[in-house]
């Protein structure tokens, strides 16, 4: 390589990486403290959690979740981890190792579950048995899981690596549907009510570009190749378009997304609260849930009476039907 | 020089000489989409490539969360 004409707008040393949005280039160190204060801020503007609070981080093995974690730890806060064996094939061999290697080289604390070990089932099996697509299996699996851990566990908080990305192009998914429930509760941070834990996303004001930087100057090694079963889903689309958008127009993602939190979600904090509803006891598990018996539960009894599905037999499934993710609380 | 593209894993041989930002437009790749990485090191859209480096173009979009 020959060198290179950028400077760093901090430092003025050889820059790593342009950020058009920022209008700037960075060095390595320079990059990281941008990183730094962007999580600071989101974490003190919507009052996530404090020094005090134990954190449960939801780790994938992918590059978001592994960068919260490590810059939870950097920032001085107690953070452990969970990770769940989806059994997702060879991608979720893969990625467990590379949650257990960060760990390890680090001594967190790491807790883990595996589907097909503790509950009978995988997600492969789980979406063939009851009729959905593979994410969301896979996310009511997660959401449940985290929440349960964090109960039994005592955690003050569970912590996402939803990254600014995931979030507008989820807000983008919502707002094509204007589904109002959903826009009302797509938060950086939900309260613990009705048996919930508190959720938090501290990495909202930070691209999924700046957190492959973030891993690649730290050392931080993940999965890089995307989940097969995730492959063609409209969250992908979705975020597609957006960059498209934000090629023409830098910035134009944290606009779309940070304005609504700012303009729109105040808006919809009523038909939140009106929204929220009553929610009982499942009456087998004891989770919080509309109904007599909650959608984990049904899932696994479906499904862990279901002959193993390898991943392979929802390759061709999940591609052309779009699967879900499009919207999420 | 050798180009190691993701999703699917493949190699590709490119012409040296050309920058990070005109790779990634002949390669028909979002800028906001990926990082290109020189010789193990992370580099910049204007850095300026040549024939013996051998450059990774990482993928940075994924399909689930976190």
């Amino acid at each position: 390589m020959t060198a290179v004409g950028s400077k760093c707008r901090v430092c003025k040393a050889p820059a790593v990486i342009d950020l058009p949005r920022h209008n700037a280039h960075f060095c390595a160190e320079h990059l990281q403290q941008l990183c730094r204060r962007q999580m600071a801020k989101a974490i003190d503007d919507f009052d996530m959690f404090d020094a005090d609070d134990r954190i449960l981080v939801a780790v994938s093995g992918g590059k978001d979740s592994l960068a919260v974690w490590d810059m939870l730890i950097e920032a001085g806060y107690q953070a452990d981890g969970l990770y769940i064996g989806l059994g997702i094939g060879e991608y979720s061999t893969e990625s467990g190792g590379y949650v257990r290697r960060f760990a390890d080289e680090r001594r967190l604390n790491l807790l883990t579950i595996d589907l097909r070990v503790d509950y009978g089932y995988d997600v492969p099996t789980a979406s063939r048995a009851t009729g959905r697509v593979p994410c969301s299996a896979c996310g009511l699996s997660k959401r449940r899981l985290f929440d349960q851990a964090a109960r039994d566990g005592g955690y003050d908080v569970v912590v996402t690596g939803h990254n600014l990305d995931d979030e507008a192009a989820v807000l983008f998914g919502n707002t094509l549907r204007w589904d109002i429930d959903y826009l009302a509760r797509q938060l950086p941070v939900l309260p613990a009510t009705n048996g919930f834990p508190k959720k938090a996303k501290p990495l909202v004001r930070l691209t999924e570009r700046e957190m492959a930087a973030w891993c690649l100057v730290r050392g931080i090694d993940y999965v890089v190749e995307e989940c097969p079963i995730a492959a063609g889903n409209k969250h992908l689309s979705y975020k597609e378009s957006l960059n498209a958008v934000e090629a023409k127009s830098p910035g134009a993602k944290a606009s779309f997304y940070l304005g609504f939190l700012e303009r729109m979600a105040p808006l919809l904090a009523g038909h939140s609260a009106a929204a929220a509803g009553e929610l009982n006891a499942c009456t087998r598990c004891g989770s919080p849930t509309t109904g007599e018996v909650c959608a984990f539960c049904r899932l696994v009894e479906k499904a862990s009476a279901q002959e193993p599905v390898p991943v392979e037999m929802v390759l061709a499934r999940s591609g052309p039907r779009g699967g879900a993710n499009g919207r999420r609380r | 020089m050798k180009v190691l593209l993701r999703n699917p894993r493949r190699e590709i041989e490119v012409d040296g000489g050309q920058s990070v930002n005109r790779l990634l437009d002949d390669l028909e790749l979002n800028r906001e989409a990926h990082l290109v990485i020189c010789n193990g090191t992370l580099v910049p859209g204007d850095a300026v490539l040549t024939d013996d480096d051998v450059i990774e173009v990482r993928p940075v979009i994924s399909g689930g969360a976190g």
